[in-house]
Formats: structure tokens, sequence, C-alpha cells
């Protein structure tokens, strides 16, 4: 399956192979992003359709201008106060503290469950991906009932005299808690940019006389920069736009403002406005991303080792690896399914209750599946666009594809009520409109994936496809998406696991009648019916573990 | 390529695009016949049941989505006049007040507001109360005597409780308590009292379930909710909880969970048959027997475990007044609990 190969370009930042055409409106000067081909040559089609995906994407920001549009004199009120600074800076620190401690785990752990010989790597490879399947407000709670003041942990030591622990409230915990329930995203799509690696690369470097660390640090590390910067915006937009882990954990972030304004006297104006904030924080964090991801080429440039590649010896370090990944997966996954168990156990009613399950479970599973393979779909052509024919429309079209990520899920989903009931009214309250709000929210976690598997695709295959004689269409569906597997792969596998818990959208957009586990741990946790939050919180998790597996397994026969 | 691997890719791909057919279809199969939509802020926990009884006595279809009830008011108002909502089910009084000054209600009957005691609907008779929900003192018994407790919340910015006790700031029922304070202990005083808590290092929670967890944790001693947590909570354990309700002497906020049926309903007449199937005798006991709120229709006993409502010194408030919101959140604002 592995097509050119070999002789290496280490993470060149100079090697242009090919003189790019001039550029006449260049923006930021240096280093110009690489062109291959006249830029006048975007076929319409891809053009368009790219055009169209951003543009469904920034619904939301038209609606919060228009919403903001009315606020009226209260604006300069709402900018300038002190509490506005604030939850602003703390947004800001959580945000970075959480992307880069959640983007070190990821980065490891994905080093250690595809490059070494870690016993059971599989096995590791799906509990430690697991985390990203649970609502963050599920996750908190269960943090809290275990770390908590009083929790279990604090029960434990006390035997040893320990009376209290630093508290769980506040920075720490919020920072912990999104820190182990988005470390995934960069694991996965590290996962994904280090399967698409020529081990002959490394090998180089290490005949060279590089020490394995050395070889990894000079070699692998900036290959994968672009899947790391990928898989760390995620985790910051997800950190800005999180309400559960920072309301349950009492951080004082963004969202819980936004949300303030929403719920308490109903005031859309102001929330628009605080939340256009959040609008300018996601471009910052996508600027910082622009300038971090390189512009190198990463594909290889002629034909090669089409191999596995030999899995790096941990020797002494096995141990600390396995007790490191032990310990994230108890913390992250083992705390609340022993929380949830326990709630399990508490239930009178369960006979009922699965019953019930069984059609909630086919509810979350078929909004998703359909949510991801629509995401990948809408993703495709942006991706494409960006990356074979960089120019200015492109990375605007990039960024406007991920503004919606940044926002929380009340502000999309209400602008899409507002959109869908008056120029859609058909649609309103189907599945159509579910998955378009699935779309607009969680298309960015196709595209990272896509956009760093089709780096690593060297432009120069599809070039010889349409040297002999086939169309750009016939190219991109025979050439470019099969070869962007393993990106497809792990793009279906992040909106999957994510929509099954996703929340707000679900509950205002979805169909009516039409309960799915999110919605159904969320109303029973609500009203403290922690029993029947149980089953639906356990069946997630189960059914997010099959998905995983498939998808690993997949993974896994690609390379 | 190889076909296999290709195919069992899109097998898996097919089968969830052929789960969702099925199960698109299976929603759209809903057969025709009277219906209402219902939007709901009562989860289904607390209402589904009586929705279903309804159903199979009437023939009528009830559509009902859940959410959150401020956001399902937020929903309305976005959706304004092409909102398919018949009628608006809401925890509290003050999400149907802003839909009702927003003008998206419709008058209802005098008879059926006159099954349901003045103070527990609105006077304009845009809404009416379903059920009632009581501000308690929920206090883990074996940290607090119960004679310790006070007659007065207000008492709670004592010294000695310092740090003991914990609130729900963004909950939209403590709002509905605090624009209570403000309306009748005026609002120098309500700011005095929210100033004295925060110095107290008050712990503010998400919500009330989470309120209740800490107090039986023994993370904080008591903390200030609706009544009825504890009796849900206690039901779904099979242990002893350590958790106790004081309803105040001097005077208990009685908040309702209430309904209106939307000026743009397109079934007034069903949808005004559901709310008098809610405030039937049935519904009502189901709301004390079943969630342990209070029923309002006059007449009807609530749950034996709770005090009985004309025992309770209840605050002398209109609930119309809850709905002046904004000027509660902006002190909350302002003395740094939002």
């Amino acid at each position: 399956m592995f097509i050119s190969c070999s002789a290496v370009d280490m993470g060149t930042r100079s090697a242009t192979t090919r003189s790019a055409p001039v550029q006449a409106f260049a923006s930021p000067p240096p280093p110009a992003p690489r062109r291959f081909r006249d830029p006048g040559q975007v076929p319409l089609w891809l053009r368009l359709s790219a055009l169209f995906v951003a543009l469904l994407c920034l619904l939301p920001v038209l609606y919060l201008v228009l919403r903001g549009a009315e606020i009226g004199s209260d604006l300069w009120s709402i900018l300038f106060r002190g509490r506005t600074a604030r939850i602003f800076l703390n947004s800001v620190l959580l945000t970075l503290t959480v992307t880069a401690s959640a983007t070190a785990i990821g980065v490891l752990l994905a080093w250690l469950t595809v490059r070494t010989d870690l016993p059971h790597r599989r096995f590791w490879s799906i509990l430690t991906c697991l985390p990203i399947v649970l609502p963050s407000y599920v996750g908190a709670f269960a943090l809290i009932a275990t770390l908590g003041p009083n929790g279990a942990l604090q029960h434990l030591l006390s035997v040893w005299g320990v009376t209290q622990l630093p508290s769980i409230y506040g920075f720490f915990g919020a920072w912990l808690a999104l820190t182990l329930f988005t470390y995934p995203y960069v694991q996965l799509s590290v996962r994904a940019g280090l399967r698409g690696l020529d081990p002959s690369m490394e090998e180089a470097a290490r005949s060279l006389g590089r020490s394995n660390l050395s070889a990894f640090r000079r070699v692998t590390l900036p290959h994968l920069q672009p899947a790391i910067v990928a898989g760390a915006l995620l985790v910051a937009l997800y950190t800005l736009s999180d309400f559960g882990a920072v309301s349950l954990l009492q951080f004082d972030a963004f969202t819980r403002a936004i949300y303030v304004h929403y719920t308490g006297a109903l005031d859309r104006s102001a929330a628009a406005i605080l939340a256009l904030l959040l609008v300018v924080l996601t471009l910052g964090i996508l600027t910082m991303e622009y300038r971090l991801r390189g512009r190198s080429r990463y594909y290889r440039v002629s034909a090669g080792a089409a191999r596995r590649q030999q899995p790096m010896p941990l020797g002494v370090w096995k141990v600390p690896a396995l007790m490191f990944c032990g310990l994230l997966v108890f913390l992250a996954l083992g705390i609340p399914l022993l929380v949830t168990g326990y709630w399990l156990i508490q239930d009178g009613a369960s006979v009922n209750v699965l019953r019930e399950t069984v059609t909630i479970t086919l509810n979350s599973v078929a909004a998703a599946g359909l949510a991801s393979a629509a995401c990948v779909l809408a993703a495709l052509p942006i991706v494409v666009y960006a990356v074979r024919f960089p120019d200015r429309h492109s990375r605007w079209m990039e960024r406007c594809v991920y503004i919606a990520h940044g926002l929380p899920g009340i502000v999309v989903a209400l602008a899409l009520v507002f959109f869908g009931i008056r120029f859609v009214p058909a649609l309103y309250q189907t599945w159509a409109m579910l998955i378009l709000a699935y779309v607009i929210l969680f298309i960015p976690l196709a595209l990272g994936n896509l956009r760093a598997t089709l780096m690593q695709i060297s432009p120069r295959i599809e070039e010889a496809s349409r040297m002999l004689g086939k169309s750009a269409r016939s190219t991109l569906s025979q050439i470019t998406v099969p070869l962007l597997r393993p990106g497809l792969l792990a793009g279906l596998a992040l909106v999957f696991l994510t929509c099954m818990k996703e929340l707000p959208a679900t509950l205002i957009l979805g169909p009516t009648g039409f309960p799915t586990l999110a919605t159904r741990i969320w109303s029973a946790t609500e009203e403290a019916y922690f029993a029947r939050a149980a089953a639906p919180a356990l069946i997630l998790v189960a059914v997010s573990a099959i998905s995983m597996w498939i998808i690993l397994r997949q993974e896994e026969r690609v390379s | 390529m190889n076909l296999i691997r290709s195919h069992s890719l899109l097998a898996v791909v097919a089968l969830l695009v052929v789960l969702a057919l099925i199960r698109v279809i299976w929603i759209g199969r809903d057969g025709t016949g009277p219906s209402i939509t219902v939007y709901s802020g009562r989860t289904a926990d607390l209402i589904q049941p009586l929705i279903d009884q309804f159903e199979r006595e009437t023939g009528i279809r009830v559509q009902v989505r859940y959410g959150q009830t401020a956001e399902m008011a937020a929903t309305i108002l976005e959706e304004g006049r092409r909102s398919p909502a018949d009628v608006f089910l809401a925890q509290d009084a003050g999400a149907l007040g802003a839909l009702a000054r927003a003008d998206r209600l419709t008058p209802l009957p005098a008879d059926l507001l006159d099954l349901v005691e003045a103070r527990f609907r609105s006077p304009a008779g845009q809404w009416v109360g379903l059920s009632g929900r009581a501000r308690v003192i929920t206090y883990h018994p074996d940290r607090i005597d119960p004679s310790a407790l006070p007659d007065h919340l207000q008492a709670l910015c004592e010294p000695h409780w310092q740090g003991r006790v914990g609130w729900a700031p963004m909950n939209a029922s403590f709002q509905a308590f605090v624009t209570a304070l403000r309306v009748t202990e005026g609002h120098d005083a309500a700011r005095d009292w929210l100033t004295c808590m925060a110095r107290q290092r008050t712990r503010s929670y998400a919500n009330n379930s989470a309120i209740l967890m800490a107090v039986a944790s023994g993370e904080i001693d008591a903390g200030l909710v609706n009544h009825y947590y504890l009796h849900a909570l206690a039901r779904e354990r099979t242990g002893a909880l350590p958790i106790r309700n004081h309803y105040p002497a001097g005077g208990v906020l009685v908040n309702v969970a209430g309904a209106g049926i939307l000026r743009t309903a397109s079934a007034p007449d069903l949808a005004d048959r559901f709310l008098r199937y809610l405030l039937d005798e049935s519904a009502q006991r189901y709301f004390t027997d079943r969630t342990f709120e209070y029923p309002l229709v006059r007449g009807i006993a609530p749950n034996e475990v709770l005090p009985p409502l004309h025992d309770l010194q209840t605050t002398d408030l209109d609930l119309n007044q809850l709905d002046d919101l904004e000027r509660t959140l902006r002190l909350l604002q302002d003395v740094h609990l939002l």
C-alpha cells in the first residue's frame, strides 16, 4: 500500500523543488507558502465546494454579529468591565496550560503505543484514547467524587493521617480534568502522523551516529509537527469552548459568563458580545497555530522502504512506561468508570432502564455515524484546497472552519435555530439540522487529521496521475482519497466519538423525542438521579471502545 | 487497493447509515391524529410517565423536547413566531416570566388559573404553577445539630458558618431566591448578605446536585437548595443518606415549576387540555408522590415526607416579581458571584 518512498527529506525548510509562481497578493512575508500549481488552476468545483463549507461554518458568527448588533449602550460596559478582562485572562491561562500538558502526554503516548515495544500496544492504544468519549461534566463529577474534599482518595489517605488534600476546585481541577479528557486528540492525530512516516529516516539518522532519543528529537519530531500542532489546536479550542468541566470545577472561564447571560436573563445580545470576544481569541489561537505549523515538505520524494517500522526497544524504561500508561488510564478512565459503576450498583430499576437504553444507543450511534461521514466529506475539499493550492483564500477558509469549534455548543445551536426556522423550516428539528450542527461544530476534528496526512503524500503522485490523463476529480477519488485513508479513519473516529457525547446542540436541534446517551446522562445527573445516568454512561464508553477498536485495527492494516 | 480492506470499512459505514435510516424512518413513522408539541425544561424523569398516561387517556400525541429551562426559553425566543412549540414547561417562574414579558405566552382561561392559588400563578394569567419547590437548607446531621440551624437564611452569614456553606449562583432557583430577597428585604440588604456570604468563603457549586453530593461527602456542612433533590436522591440510594432538609421557620420561599401556552400554538385547545390534565388530581399526586414536589391545586395533600405547605411560613411574595432577573444578575456580578 505504500507508494513512493525513501530519499529522506529531513524536515528541510528550504527545499523548493519548483519555482513558485509570482505572488501577486503576497500576504505575510516569509516564508511564502509553497505552491505546487498555479493557483489559477484550482478546479472550480473544488473552490466552490470549499467556499460553501467555509460559509456554512461562518453561520454562527453571522448570528452573533446580528444579535450583538442589538446590544446598544451596554456594549462598552460589557467590554470594559474588570470581570471581562479577568475571565478573558482566565480562559487564556487555562487554554495555554491544558494545551501544553495535553500535547506532552498525547505525543508521548502516541510514540509509546506506535513506535516502541511496549507490551500489549493495541490494548493500551484503545484504553489511552478512550477518555475522549467521556462528557466533561461526567468526568468532572467523577474527579470531584474521588479527588475532591472528603472524596475517596482522602478517605484512603486518612489512614496515614492526611486530613486535607489540595483543593480540586478552581484552576487546578479544571486544568486536570481538561488535560485528562483532551490529550487523546493529540494522541490520535500523532498516531496517524507516526504511521505515515518512513522508518528509513530515523534509521538513516541512527546510522549517521544519532542516539535513539536524538534521532527522535531531530528527525521524527520535526516531521510530526503538523500532526502535533493539529492535535494541540483541537485541545486548545476544546478547552476554550468547554462548559461542563469549568462550571463543575468552579473555574471562572469565558464560557461560564456566556452561559450566565443566556440562562439568567436570557440576554442573547450580551451573550453574543462575549461570544464574539471568544471568536477573537480563537482567531488569535489560529494565527499562532499557523505560525507553528511549519511550511516544510513532509512527504518523501522518491520510492523507498515500504515496510513496517521496527519497534524501538524500551529497555529499562518499560516499567516506567507501563506505569505511566496505567496511571493515565486509571485517572482518565478508571475513576469515571468506577464512579459510574458505583452509581449503577445503587440502581434499583435497571431492567426498565436497559430496555430504553437500546433505542437511545441506536440514536446516538446513528447520529454520530452520519455526522462523522458528513464531517469527513465536508472537510475534504477544504483540505485539498488548502494543502495542494495554498493561497490567501484557502488560508481564510481554513480559519473559518475552525472558528465555530471554539464556541460553546449552545451558541452554534441557537444560531442554527435562528437560520434554520427562517430559511429552511422544512429541515428544522430534523436529522439534517442536527447533522449540520455537528458538521459545523466538529469539522475541524476531521480537517486536522486529513491535513496532516495529506501533507505526507507527495503531490508528485497526483501529478503523475494527471499526466497519465486522469481528470482532477478522478485523481482525487482514485489516488488522493485512498492514500488519505489513515487520516480519514482518524477523522471519522474523532468526530464519531465527540458527537456521541455532544449535548447542547443535540438537545436544542435534534428531532423531537430523540433521546441520546448524552442527553440521558445529562438529564439524570441534573436531577441527582445518578443511578439512572450510570447505564447510559457505561454504554457510551462501551460503544466507543468498540468503535475505537475497529478503527485502530483498520489503521494497523493500512500501514 | 486491497478490496477486502476497503470493504470492511465500507461495511461499517454502510451499517451505520442503514441503522441511521431505520431510525429516521422509525421517528417519521409517528401516526397522524391530534398532537401537540411541548418544550420541557423539566427532565424526562420528572414528567414523562405523566405524559405517557395523558397520551393513553386522551389519544392526543405529545411530542416532547427536553432541555434546560433557560436554553428552551432561549430557543423559543430565537424561533420567534414560527416556533413549533404549543406548550412550555419550565422549572422556574423566572423563565416563564421572561417569555411572558417578550409577549410569547397567551393568557390562560380564568377557570384553569383558578385551580391554583393566586400566589402561584401569573396575575396577568399567562402562566400557571404546576408544582411547588421550597428553598431549604440541606445539612449533614452528624455535623450540625438541627437546633443550631437558623430561622432565616440570612443568619448563615454569622461567623461560625464560615466556609461551611455551599450555594449555586449560576442556578436559576438560586437566582430566583436572590430576587425574592431583593424584593422582600430590599436591594441593599440583599447585596450586604451576598457580600457577607461571599466573604465567608461560601462555596459555589455548579448546580443543586453538586451541592447535595458535597453535603453528603462532608465537604461542606450545609447548602442552599430546593427541597426535593434530597428525596429524589434518597429514593435512588439503597443505603441511608446523611442529609436532611431544614425549612427555616422565619420564611420559606416557594418557587414553582409551571407552564404556559405559546401565543403561536397551532393547537391551543389541545394545549389547554394538556395543562388541565397536569392540574388534575392524579397529575398533582404524581408530582408529590413521585417527584416530591408540592401540589399546587387546593385540597391535595403533599407527600407525607414533606412538611405541609400551610405549616410553612412562606415568604410573602408575588412570583411574578421573580422575572426581574436582570437586576439580580447585575447584583450577582457586582459582588463577583457570576
